[in-house]
């Protein structure tokens, strides 16, 4: 992730999402490592960041968002997408 | 106020323990973007609706076929926004027949209140959904029988083991429709086979006490059947539907809660310059403000057009405007573009006044709880001071434009009502003749005159078929002005009637404001040289105007002129009839007995006299006895 304001909003919605102090959210952060990121878990963060950011993920990207630091990278790819087709 | 800081702003107020303003903030952050991330940070912060408006618990399970799982926290918080704490059970995926069926379910232990049966229509009619291109029109009538059969039963069943409300979703169509522009040539249509589907389960929902249907493809068209479906995360997902979708589904559910939990909003207080009218009056004119059929006055005029619908639906109207009276009632009154007009409101507050003040003064007036309150006004900072000053009143969020203002009330769950009652569509009027009479007792200098200026007449109906219901409901929900407070069912009343000696009289009551309806009730038995009045009652909406004066007037002389020489009556104290305590000892009867549940009175009609208060005018059946 080259912009640190993405990897913050990311850790902030995490947290919102899972109801959990935004200090224990970190990049490296992952099913594997944070209790109730379950699949359900999931499915709501993706549907919280879409909402958020007007965007949508496809089941390949969803896939792609083992952690934290990856979900923030693709965000951000996405993003960046969203202004060059709006010619911003 | 960007989302950050208001977030910021509401922990804030919860670490200083504000809580009322917490509230204000979270309900206003809410209303800007009712979203998943939103319901997460409401949820974890709802303790400040429960610490200042007070939140009631309410059980929900939903029987579904799909992944329902990332709508319940946007459920739950756009309720909790409205006052009601929800606990949310969901049932397994496509088991909600076996939960029905079986009587020691986790459906009828969890002991729900509101049970939702959520079944897609390519669940539980895959055929009818993507195969039906494959189906004759026997195979189409037979889908069709056998799906309607299915849901006949659990519906049944459901009614004979809880008693919870249930709301079905009727089904919907897919987004495209399988046979394209030949379905709506066709008779026997995919679009018919769900209609058809659909009537048979509003039939079903008929058949039973608190069964409700959902209009699952209107709530689809709402949000635009090209937005909604979400293919990709059905498959994946099993989630039928896109991210803008949920909110949808969760608005729609809250609509059925909301209208089930008993927190109704009973009041609609509206303000006037730019809400009612465009414009401000006191700057534009009566000729400057806008409401007629055009841009802009069409859109206040489809604001009013939707608070006359509220109030047709048994919503009374009230006005709290910081106005100049007299100049807002010319507009009320007179100017021709108005549709709402002084007699639709039941109460008034036009003034330089406090809104909140204005407020309590409304509930006050109508005798009504201050949370059966909702508030409209154009201006987010007397919105912002009644959340914070009143936050058990509902207060509408309105979108910036005013072209939004008539969708948004319509929208809102607080108005909901399930089923509209004949008495629900008079209130409106019988509240607004309430508030005549205290204008006309104002102005009348002595309370002879008020009665006098009422212009009152009364009728004694005897008892008959068209008015054995009501007779019977006023002997059960008549409380304050009733003697003996004695329940009857329609039977009882029946044998009563036909019973020899025994007499019962209804008493219609009319003003100058209008007709009040039947509005008490008289049972008398005739022994021997005694008449004794077994019930006598008034509803609250016509005490304090002597009718019972001249409804005893009545009693007096039919008791006379079957042979009574006394007449007599029990008065027995209950917590809530305080207002008929005294009728006895005012009217001169003499307490011949008392006992632990009451008194009994008599009054010497040989010798005496009650009449009827001039200022009434009675008229009496034909074929009664008294003259």
């Amino acid at each position: 992730v080259s912009d640190p304001a993405i990897l913050d909003r990311t850790r902030r919605i995490v947290a919102t999402v899972f109801d959990i102090p935004t200090d224990l959210v970190l990049p490296e952060s992952s099913p594997d490592n944070l209790e109730n990121w379950d699949s359900i878990q999931h499915l709501n963060l993706v549907i919280a960041m879409e909402q958020e950011f007007g965007i949508q993920f496809t089941p390949e990207e969803m896939e792609q968002m083992l952690s934290v630091e990856l979900i923030a990278a693709l965000l951000e790819e996405k993003l960046k997408g969203c202004e060059a087709t709006h010619g911003r | 106020v960007n989302k950050a800081d208001l977030k910021a702003s509401i922990d804030q107020c919860l670490q200083i323990g504000s809580y009322a303003e917490a509230r204000a903030l979270l309900c206003e952050l809410w209303h800007k973007e009712p979203t998943a991330i939103t319901a997460a940070f409401v949820l974890s912060r709802r303790q400040c609706l429960r610490e200042s408006s007070g939140l009631k618990p309410m059980r929900v399970r939903i029987l579904r076929s799909f992944t329902v799982e990332p709508v319940i926290p946007i459920f739950r918080a756009a309720a909790a926004i409205h006052g009601l704490d929800l606990t949310v059970d969901l049932g397994g995926f496509n088991t909600c027949a076996q939960e029905i069926l079986e009587p020691d379910s986790e459906l009828y232990a969890s002991n729900p209140d509101v049970v939702f049966l959520a079944m897609q229509t390519r669940d539980v009619a895959p055929d009818l959904w993507d195969g039906i291109a494959d189906l004759d029109a026997a195979a189409r009538a037979a889908s069709i029988e056998r799906v309607c059969a299915w849901f006949r039963n659990l519906i049944r069943t459901f009614r004979r083991n809880s008693q919870a409300h249930l709301v079905v979703h009727m089904l919907e169509g897919p987004a495209c429709r399988s046979e394209g522009i030949l379905d709506v040539q066709a008779v026997e249509s995919q679009s018919t086979a769900i209609r058809r589907i659909n009537q048979s389960l509003r039939s079903s929902a008929e058949e039973h006490q608190g069964v409700y249907v959902l209009d699952h493809e209107a709530m689809v068209a709402e949000c635009g059947k090209s937005q909604w479906f979400d293919e990709r995360r059905w498959l994946t997902a099993r989630l039928p539907f896109s991210s803008q979708a949920l909110g949808y589904l969760a608005a729609e559910w809250l609509r059925y809660v909301q209208a089930l939990s008993g927190q109704l909003c009973k009041v609609l207080v509206t303000d006037l310059d730019n809400t009612l009218w465009g414009g401000v009056l006191g700057e534009d004119g009566f000729d400057g403000i806008k409401i007629d059929a055009e841009y802009p006055g069409g859109i206040y005029r489809a604001l009013q057009r939707t608070l006359l619908d509220l109030s047709r639906r048994g919503i009374l109207l009230a006005v709290s405007s910081k106005n100049n009276a007299d100049d807002a009632m010319r507009v009320l009154n007179e100017h021709p573009g108005m549709l709402l007009r002084p007699e639709h409101f039941a109460s008034m507050r036009i003034n330089w006044n406090d809104k909140a003040q204005s407020l309590r003064e409304i509930a006050a007036e109508l005798n009504l709880g201050i949370d059966s309150l909702a508030f409209l006004d154009d201006n987010p900072v007397e919105r912002h001071r009644v959340r914070t000053e009143l936050p058990m009143v509902t207060v509408l969020e309105l979108p910036e434009d005013p072209a939004g203002y008539a969708g948004c009330l319509r929208a809102s769950p607080v108005f909901e009502r399930l089923s509209v009652t004949d008495e629900d569509r008079l209130r409106s009027s019988y509240y607004v003749q309430q508030r005549q009479q205290r204008e006309l007792e104002q102005h009348a200098g002595s309370l002879e005159d008020f009665y006098r200026a009422l212009d009152q007449r009364i009728e004694i109906l005897p008892f008959g078929q068209n008015n054995r219901a009501r007779l019977a409901q006023l002997t059960q929900k008549t409380n304050q002005f009733n003697l003996t407070t004695r329940r009857y069912s329609e039977q009882q009343l029946l044998a009563l009637a036909e019973a020899p000696g025994s007499s019962i009289y209804g008493i219609r009551a009319e003003d100058r404001f209008g007709d009040a309806g039947i509005v008490g009730l008289a049972i008398l038995k005739q022994m021997d040289e005694t008449a004794e009045i077994d019930t006598l009652l008034l509803s609250c909406r016509v005490i304090g105007r002597t009718i019972e004066t001249a409804l005893l007037s009545f009693l007096v002389n039919e008791g006379r002129a079957a042979g009574a020489r006394k007449l007599q009556g029990w008065f027995l104290p209950t917590k809530k009839n305080a207002p008929a305590a005294s009728f006895y000892s005012k009217h001169e009867f003499t307490c011949i007995e008392e006992n632990g549940s009451g008194s009994l009175w008599s009054l010497d009609i040989e010798c005496s006299q009650v009449s009827c208060p001039e200022w009434i005018s009675v008229v009496r059946p034909e074929g009664c006895l008294a003259q």
